[in-house]
């Protein structure tokens, strides 16, 4: 299967602190993988570099075939990522409609918008209802939804999913993973990142266990799974 | 009163203030509060000045040279400028006006401290119409696509960016527009007060232009037109109380701004046009909506 995404020797930085240190790895088309760490251990520093939202101090980024370079975050969102961020990505200011039109319009679309908005309503019910109501008023769950609606409208090549699980309550943790199970079913290629162990490699084909800026063990998640001492040995305690 | 209030001066300065609030607007949309509005009024009404008095061009022609003087100056400021954020950003464009005023000081072919004389041309019919059109395409873009791009990329910079937004652009085609404005302002500003001069066009009047749309509103366009009416005529006002009140007035009007905006900061008329009108025909959840809340 053809790589959508890929790293080879990372390096990433803030200033003195080195994030991220020589982390490699690659996404392929329809796969799902999972970045699993503690906190602090650089998850979100490798998505920031990904999406160009961080410059990488060395190493080299791909998507879709092409060197990253010099290429700015909103060129890599036309042409095809969606990153959502840690802590949802929805303009609060907007209401639902708004910053799904935002999203809808990012890349051309056959699709109408509101032929387009079909699935997204019947996915997230919820945010039907509160279409006309501003993003920030929303509950964590329902931000988050509207986030991972932006997936929906206007499909990514690549989605990049950063802690979807955080702060919410367990019903909407389950909701959020069905959604991603549904983007992984239509063959969108997914890469999150996750504290949340046990329902990341659930979803994910492969996984990679990152410490301290570094991947210290990958595989397929089944096989990691099945070894919980070593996943307690990296990340102690995980739900 | 009321009656006194509608004159020729009135209506001009007003409008040209309404016209300088909505160049502020248009920055601050995009995520810059600007305090070079006075430069770009200056370079405006002496570039349009010079074509005037010197060539003899007519008005028309001249406003746009000033537009587009403004423009570029916008844009050769904006993309070195616009990397900082907040306060550095704050202290930057206050030394574009610091500067710029220095800068025409020391012009002797513009007259220096002297400034120049013999502008011409601007009526109270022209600034009205200005002001109606200004606002027309103005309205036009707060129902537009380009209004919740300007949201986004002012609001959440990474997020709007993973929308295909491209913030530096924005950003600093904001800049430049609203520069344009404020350019504009300062030709129809010049072309009626006759005499132009550098000390015109200082710091002071920077700050007064931010504070239009600060008190009157940032979140749409008709705060930016409230706070400039009510800052340039509440002074006209004032003077009709006599001027046993008059002496008084720059007090009683500056204390009235402070507690306003102690109890109302995010400007008098802050509510939001929304750029697309829900709910879209026909447009039903198909599933029932689940009962349980997630209070999270």
């Amino acid at each position: 299967m053809a790589e959508v995404l890929g790293a080879k020797d990372l390096h990433l930085s803030y200033g003195p602190i080195n994030a991220v240190r020589g982390v490699s790895f690659h996404l392929d088309e329809g796969e799902t993988i999972a970045v699993i760490g503690a906190n602090g251990a650089g998850k979100t520093t490798i998505m920031r570099g990904l999406s160009a939202l961080i410059k990488p101090k060395s190493g080299e980024i791909s998507f879709l075939g092409e060197p990253l370079g010099r290429r700015k975050t909103s060129d890599l969102a036309r042409a095809g990522m969606l990153h959502i961020p840690e802590g949802r990505g929805t303009i609060g200011g907007l209401t639902v409609l708004e910053n799904l039109r935002v999203a809808y319009d990012i890349r051309p679309n056959d699709t109408a918008f509101a032929a387009a908005l079909e699935p997204v309503f019947n996915h997230f019910p919820r945010l039907s209802e509160r279409s006309s109501q501003r993003a920030g008023s929303l509950s964590g769950g329902e931000q988050q939804m509207l986030a991972l609606a932006r997936a929906l409208i206007n499909p990514p090549r690549v989605l990049l999913v950063d802690e979807p699980s955080l702060g919410l309550s367990p019903v909407m943790v389950k909701e959020a993973y069905q959604a991603l199970a549904g983007f992984q079913s239509s063959g969108m290629s997914v890469m999150l990142v996750e504290q949340n162990v046990r329902m990341a490699l659930r979803l994910a084909d492969r996984a990679y266990v990152l410490q301290q800026g570094e991947i210290v063990l990958e595989g397929p998640s089944d096989d990691l799974l099945s070894k919980p001492e070593v996943l307690d040995a990296y990340l102690g305690s995980h739900g | 009163m009321i009656a006194n209030l509608l004159n020729g001066d009135n209506v001009v300065f007003t409008g040209v203030n309404i016209i300088l609030a909505w160049g502020v607007y248009l920055s601050l949309m995009t995520g810059t509060l600007t305090f070079a509005m006075a430069a770009f009024m200056a370079i405006g009404a002496y570039v349009a000045g010079v074509l005037t008095v010197n060539f003899g061009w007519p008005l028309a022609p001249a406003a746009l040279a000033g537009m587009a003087a403004c423009f570029f100056g916008g844009l050769m400021v904006g993309f070195p400028a616009l990397r900082v954020r907040g306060l550095l950003l704050m202290l930057v464009t206050t030394g574009v006006t610091f500067s710029v005023q220095v800068g025409i000081e020391n012009i002797e072919y513009v007259g220096g401290v002297q400034g120049i004389r013999g502008l011409s041309g601007t009526t109270p019919a022209i600034v009205a119409g200005s002001v109606f059109v200004i606002g027309g395409l103005l309205w036009i873009l707060s129902h537009s696509p380009l209004q919740r791009i300007f949201d986004a990329a002012r609001e959440d910079e990474s997020v709007a960016a993973s929308l295909g937004i491209n913030i530096v652009f924005v950003r600093v085609a904001g800049f430049a527009v609203g520069a344009a404005l404020a350019g504009y302002a300062g030709v129809l500003w010049g072309h009626y007060v006759f005499f132009i001069a550098p000390q015109n066009f200082g710091i002071l009047e920077s700050v007064f232009f931010a504070l239009f749309v600060v008190l009157g509103g940032v979140n749409n366009m008709w705060g930016p037109v409230f706070g400039a009416v009510i800052i340039t005529l509440v002074p006209e006002i004032a003077r009709e109380f006599g001027s046993g009140f008059a002496e008084y007035r720059q007090l009683f009007f500056f204390g009235v701004l402070v507690v306003l905006l102690l109890f109302r900061s995010q400007g008098v008329l802050s509510f939001r046009t929304i750029s697309l009108k829900a709910p879209i025909k026909g447009l039903r959840p198909v599933t029932s909506v689940s009962e349980e809340r997630a209070d999270d």
